[in-house]
C-alpha cells in the first residue's frame, strides 16, 4: 500500500517520489548553436539538432510499430516559482489547452483525438511538458499544435477563472483529502527552507486562491520560448525529415532572453527536524528525508549512482532489505520503501517511508529505518545482494523499450535538469560500476542525523456517528 | 509526484486495438489449458501471464478469499520461503506478480529471453503456480496486511465511495462483495479454506496461458507446458449467477471528513460479448469516456470548473459489470454538480450523439488502433482478454470496421433500453456541507 515506495531502479522511477533536486542554476544559455545535424551520439539510434532560435530536438528511432510519441518539455516548474505564486507553473499548463487565435479553446484535443490520438501534460518539479501519441505519419499535427501555442496562447480570463476552480479540486481530491499527501507536502515545507523544492508543484491552497491571468501571462511570455524547449520525438520516423518538420513550423520564432531563476541554494542543515501533521485518518505515517546532492551537484558523479544502488537495496524488489526484514523478518512495518532520484535540479532528498505493522508504533518503525541507515554505514553489502540489484538494472533497462514514451519521458527528464539524454544511455554501466564500499562511503557521508528531516502522520478519529445514509424506493428518484 | 492534466482512469472500458493485428496463435496444453501466443522479436524480453476464473467472484460467501489466495501463492511454495521466492526472481532481472480482480485471477512474469535466466524463472514460476504451501506464518501476516488495506480503503473517500457503489449496484451478487474482504470475513479464513480454493480453481481447465515476446512456437509451447504441468486438469467453473436489474434507485450518502465530495453513480452495465457492446462502447465515448472531447467531462469540467475529474464508462465482465458515472467536487458544489451529470446522461439518452459527434468518436477509436497495441504489454493484456472470456480470435481483424458500423440510431436505441437513469445508484461520501443526492425528493 505504501504511497510513493520506490520498487524499482530506473531513472523514471524516482519521479513518482516527488524528490527534488539541488545546486546551481541550470539555466539554458543560448550562445553558440549551429544548426548542425547530429551531435555526438553514442546510440545509433538517437539523433541530437538544435535550431538556430535554440530549440533543441532529439529523435530516438523505434521501428517496432506504426507510432510516434511526441513531447515537448520547457524548462520551467514549480521550482521556479517563488512565494505567493506557487503553482502558477500547473496552472499554466492546464491554460495552454484553453486557445490560440488559430484553435479555439479545446480544439487542440479535438483535433488530436479525431486523429486517433492521445495527448496530455504534466508539470514535475523542474519542467512542465505536452504530449500527443499519434500515428507516425501524423507527427505534422503535434508540431503544428505545439508550435503555435508556444508562442500565441490567448489565456482568456474567464477560461482562467474557471481552469484555476478545477486546479483546487485537483488539489483536494490529491492532497487536502490524503492524509498521507498532506503530510508529505508539510514534510517537504520542512526539511527545505530556501530550496524552492519546499513548494508543493500544485501550489498552496491559498496561492491558487490569488493568483491571477495576468501572473500566468507574464510567466508564459517569461519562458515560452524555443530556446528555452526541448522537443523529443520517439517512434516509427526518420530523424532528418524530422529535424525538417522542426525548422518548418518552429524555426520562425525568435529566442527570448531567459534570465536564469535565483540559485535559492538550501544552507546547510544544522540539525534534525521533525514535524507531526493531525488529520482525520485510520493509519500513522512516517517519512524520513536526508539531504542528498544530485548527479548535477554532486562533487563526483559515482556518488549519485551509489546513493540509487542504496535505494536498491533497501527496496529494489521484494527480496530487498526493508521488505525483506521489516515487513516480513520482523514484521515491523506494513510497508515499507526508499527512494531516491539522481535527476534533478537542485539537491534533493533520500527518502525512506513507511506505515507500521498492526500492534507496532511509528516510533518502532523510525527506530528500525535507522539501523538499516547505520547498517549501511558499517557493513559492507553482500556481493550476493549486489548482484541482484544490478541483474534488475540491466534487465530493467531491456524492458523499458517496451514502451516509446518512457523512453521519450526519461530523455526529457534528464535534458530538462540540464543532464543529458546520454545519462540514461550509460545509466546501467555507471550503477554496475558502484561496488560496496562506495555505498557504504555514501551512506557514511549524506545519510546522516544532521541532515534528515522526520514527518509523522499522527491519524486523528475520522468521525463515523453520523454514518449512512440511505433513501431510495420508488419514489427515490425522478 | 508529477501531475497531469487528465486524471487518467484505469479500467476504462478496455477495448485493444490493432492495426496490423497481430497473428494469434492457439492451442491446449496436454492437459487442457488454452494457450494463447504472439511472437515479437524486435526485443530479447518474453511476457507470460497465466489467468484462471478465479477472481472475487468465485468467493463463494467467503469474502477475500480469491485475494488472499492468490496473495499467499507467492509467500511459499514447493518448500521455498517468500524470501527464497522473491530472490530467485529479482536475482535473474525478472518481474514477477500476482493480481486478483473480480472475474480474473493471474499471475504475470517479465523476463529476459536468454535461456539461463527465463528457464529458472519459468521453474519458479510454475512452482507458485501448482505448488503452494501457505504457509501459517505467512498467512498471518498477509491477513494482518489485508486487514491494514481495509484501514486505509477507510480514511479514503473515493474507496469508499466505490465499495459502496458495488454494493449498492449488486446486493448480494457476487460482484457486490468486496474482493478484499470485511474485517470479520478476513480473519474467519483458514488455511484450508486457500488450499480448497487452489485445488477447485488453479486447474488447467480453468487456465489459460498468454505469452508475448522473443521465443519460438515451439519453445512457447514448452514453455507452456512446463508452466501447467503440475497442475491438476480439473474441471471449468459453473457459470456465474445472473445480474438481475436493480428494482429502484438507490441514494447513499456516507458521511466523511474530507472538503469534497466523490460521486459515483450508475447500474448494472454489461457483459464483454454483449449484443449492445459496440453502441455502447462506442456511444460512452461521445458521453464520457472521450477524456476532453466528452460531454461530461465539457459539462462539468469545462463549462463550470466543479471537477478535476468527471467521467462514465461501461466495465464489460463475464456478467454485466457496471456502467458508472463519477466525478469530485467541493462539498458545498454537489448539489450542482450532480444535476449537471444527470440532465446530461438525460439529454444523451433521449437524444443520442449528433452524427458529428459520432463520426469523430468513431476516428478517435479506430485511428488509435495502432498505438493500443504498440508494446507486448499492451498486446498480452488484449489476448488474455480474448481468451479469458472467449471472443473470436479474429476479434481484432473485424473490431475497425465493427465500430465503423456503429449508427447513431443504434447507440440511441441501446441507450433508451439499456440505461435506465430512474433506477440509478447514487453514492456520495463527502463532508459536512454535502447534501442528499439530488433524486431524493422527500
Amino acid at each position: 500500500m505504501g504511497f510513493r515506495s520506490s520498487k524499482k531502479l530506473g531513472l523514471v522511477s524516482g519521479l513518482v517520489l516527488i524528490l527534488s533536486a539541488c545546486g546551481t542554476t541550470s539555466m539554458h544559455t543560448t550562445e553558440a548553436m549551429s544548426e548542425q545535424s547530429e551531435a555526438t551520439t553514442r546510440s545509433a539510434k538517437v539523433h541530437e539538432y538544435f535550431l538556430k532560435n535554440g530549440l533543441k530536438l532529439i529523435v530516438k528511432e523505434d521501428h517496432r510499430a506504426p507510432v510516434v510519441v511526441s513531447q515537448i518539455w520547457y524548462k520551467i516548474g514549480p521550482s521556479y516559482e517563488y512565494g505567493g505564486i506557487t503553482g502558477v507553473s500547473h496552472v499554466l499548463e492546464h491554460m495552454m489547452f484553453k486557445g490560440t487565435r488559430k484553435h479555439a479553446a479545446g480544439e487542440f484535443s479535438r483535433i488530436i483525438s479525431e486523429h486517433g490520438g492521445r495527448e496530455n501534460a504534466f508539470t514535475g518539479p523542474d519542467y512542465t511538458a505536452y504530449f500527443q501519441q499519434l500515428e507516425a505519419s501524423r507527427l505534422p499535427i503535434s508540431f503544428e499544435m505545439e508550435s503555435d501555442r508556444m508562442r500565441n496562447l490567448l489565456l482568456p480570463e474567464d477560461e482562467f477563472l474557471k481552469e484555476v476552480k478545477v486546479v483546487m479540486e485537483e488539489r483536494r481530491m490529491r492532497t487536502e483529502d490524503k492524509p498521507g499527501s498532506l503530510t508529505y507536502e508539510q514534510f517537504k515545507a520542512t526539511a527545505f527552507q530556501s530550496s524552492p523544492y519546499q513548494q508543493p508543484i500544485i501550489g498552496w491552497m491559498n496561492d491558487l486562491e490569488n493568483l491571477t491571468v495576468a501572473d500566468l501571462r507574464s510567466w508564459y511570455r517569461q519562458w515560452y520560448a524555443p530556446n528555452n524547449a526541448t522537443v523529443i520525438v520517439v517512434g516509427d520516423v526518420n530523424p532528418d525529415e524530422v529535424f525538417k518538420l522542426a525548422k518548418k513550423y518552429f524555426g520562425s520564432f525568435k529566442p527570448s532572453t531567459i534570465v536564469p531563476a535565483k540559485p535559492r541554494l538550501e544552507p546547510e542543515q544544522k540539525g534534525e527536524r521533525r514535524i507531526t501533521v493531525k488529520a482525520p485518518a485510520e493509519l500513522p505515517v512516517l517519512i524520513m528525508g536526508y539531504k542528498t546532492p544530485v548527479l548535477k551537484t554532486v562533487d563526483e558523479p559515482w556518488k549519485a549512482y551509489a546513493l540509487e544502488m542504496v535505494a536498491g537495496v533497501l527496496s529494489g524488489g521484494k527480496s530487498a532489505r526493508l521488505s525483506k526484514e521489516l515487513v516480513r523478518g520482523k514484521q515491523l512495518a506494513n510497508s515499507a520503501g526508499a527512494g531516491y532520484s539522481l535527476a534533478s535540479r537542485l539537491d534533493s532528498l533520500f527518502i525512506l517511508e513507511g506505515v507500521p505493522a498492526k500492534g507496532h508504533t511509528v516510533a518502532e518503525l523510525e527506530q528500525a529505518l535507522r539501523e538499516q541507515v547505520e547498517r549501511l554505514s558499517t557493513e559492507l553489502v553482500d556481493e550476493v545482494e549486489l548482484e541482484r540489484i544490478k541483474a534488475q538494472v540491466v534487465a530493467a533497462k531491456v524492458y523499458e523499450q517496451d514502451s516509446v514514451f518512457y523512453q521519450a519521458m526519461q530523455m526529457g527528464i534528464l535534458e530538462t535538469v540540464d543532464l543529458s539524454w546520454q545519462v540514461g544511455e550509460d545509466y546501467v554501466e555507471n550503477l554496475r560500476a558502484i561496488t560496496a564500499e562506495q555505498i557504504r562511503q555514501v551512506a557514511r557521508e549524506f545519510l546522516v542525523g544532521d541532515g534528515l528531516t522526520v514527518g509523522v502522520l499522527d491519524p486523528q478519529p475520522i468521525d463515523k456517528a453520523a454514518g449512512h445514509k440511505m433513501s431510495g424506493g420508488h419514489n427515490g428518484s425522478h | 509526484m508529477v501531475l497531469t492534466r487528465v486524471f487518467l482512469i484505469t479500467g476504462l472500458c478496455w477495448v485493444g486495438l490493432v492495426q496490423a493485428t497481430p497473428e494469434i496463435q492457439h492451442w491446449q496444453t496436454s492437459n487442457g489449458a488454452r494457450v494463447y501466443f504472439v511472437p515479437a522479436h524486435e526485443l530479447p524480453m518474453v511476457d507470460v501471464r497465466v489467468v484462471f476464473d478465479a477472481g472475487s467472484a468465485r468467493d463463494g460467501g467467503k469474502a477475500g478469499l480469491a485475494l488472499m489466495t492468490n496473495g499467499l501463492m507467492d509467500e511459499g511454495a514447493a518448500g521455498l520461503d517468500s524470501d527464497e521466492l522473491a530472490g530467485r526472481f529479482d536475482s535473474l532481472g525478472a518481474q514477477f506478480g500476482g493480481h486478483s480482480m473480480k472475474d480474473m485471477a493471474m499471475f504475470t512474469l517479465r523476463s529476459l529471453n536468454d535461456k539461463h535466466l527465463l528457464q529458472p524463472a519459468l521453474k519458479t514460476m510454475a512452482q507458485v503456480l501448482s505448488q503452494p504451501d501457505f504457509p501459517t506464518d505467512a498467512l498471518e501476516r498477509e491477513r494482518a496486511r489485508v486487514l491494514t488495506s481495509l484501514q486505509h480503503e477507510a480514511q479514503s473517500p473515493g474507496a469508499i465511495s466505490g465499495k459502496a457503489f458495488y454494493s449498492a449496484v449488486y446486493g448480494e451478487h457476487p460482484y457486490g462483495q468486496p474482493a478484499n474482504g470485511t474485517e470479520e470475513s478476513i480473519k474467519a479464513l483458514t488455511r484450508k479454506d486457500l488450499q480448497n480454493y487452489h485445488g477447485r480453481y488453479y486447474v488447467a481447465h480453468n487456465a489459460l496461458v498468454a505469452i508475448v515476446g522473443d521465443v519460438s512456437r515451439a519453445e512457447a509451447e514448452q514453455m507452456a507446458e512446463n508452466l501447467l504441468a503440475g497442475l491438476k486438469e480439473g474441471e471449468a467453473v459453473q457459470a456465474l449467477p445472473k445480474v438481475t436489474g436493480l428494482a429502484h434507485a438507490k441514494n447513499i450518502h456516507i458521511d466523511h471528513p474530507s472538503s469534497q465530495t466523490h460521486v459515483l453513480m450508475g447500474q448494472p452495465g454489461m457483459r464483454r460479448g454483449d449484443d449492445d457492446y459496440f453502441p455502447l462502447y462506442v456511444g460512452n465515448h461521445v458521453l464520457g469516456g472521450g477524456g476532453f472531447v466528452s460531454r461530461i467531462t465539457n459539462e462539468v469540467r469545462e463549462k463550470r470548473g466543479l471537477s478535476y475529474s468527471a467521467y462514465s464508462y461501461f466495465t464489460p465482465m463475464r456478467e454485466e459489470g457496471p456502467f458508472t458515472l463519477g466525478l469530485q467536487t467541493a462539498n458545498k458544489n454537489v448539489a450542482e454538480a450532480l444535476t449537471v451529470l444527470k440532465d446530461t446522461l438525460d439529454t444523451f439518452i433521449q437524444q443520442g450523439p449528433t452524427e458529428k459527434e459520432l463520426e469523430a468518436s468513431k476516428k478517435n477509436i479506430t485511428g488509435g488502433l495502432a498505438l493500443r497495441t504498440d508494446s507486448n504489454k499492451d498486446i498480452i493484456g488484449y489476448i488474455a482478454m480474448i481468451g479469458f472470456y472467449g471472443q473470436p480470435l479474429d476479434y481484432l481483424d473485424t473490431f475497425i470496421d465493427t465500430v465503423n458500423a456503429v449508427t447513431v440510431a443504434q447507440v440511441r436505441d441501446a441507450y433508451l433500453r439499456r440505461v435506465i437513469p430512474p433506477l440509478m445508484v447514487t453514492v456520495t461520501v463527502g463532508g459536512e456541507q454535502g447534501v442528499e443526492p439530488a433524486g431524493s425528493e422527500h
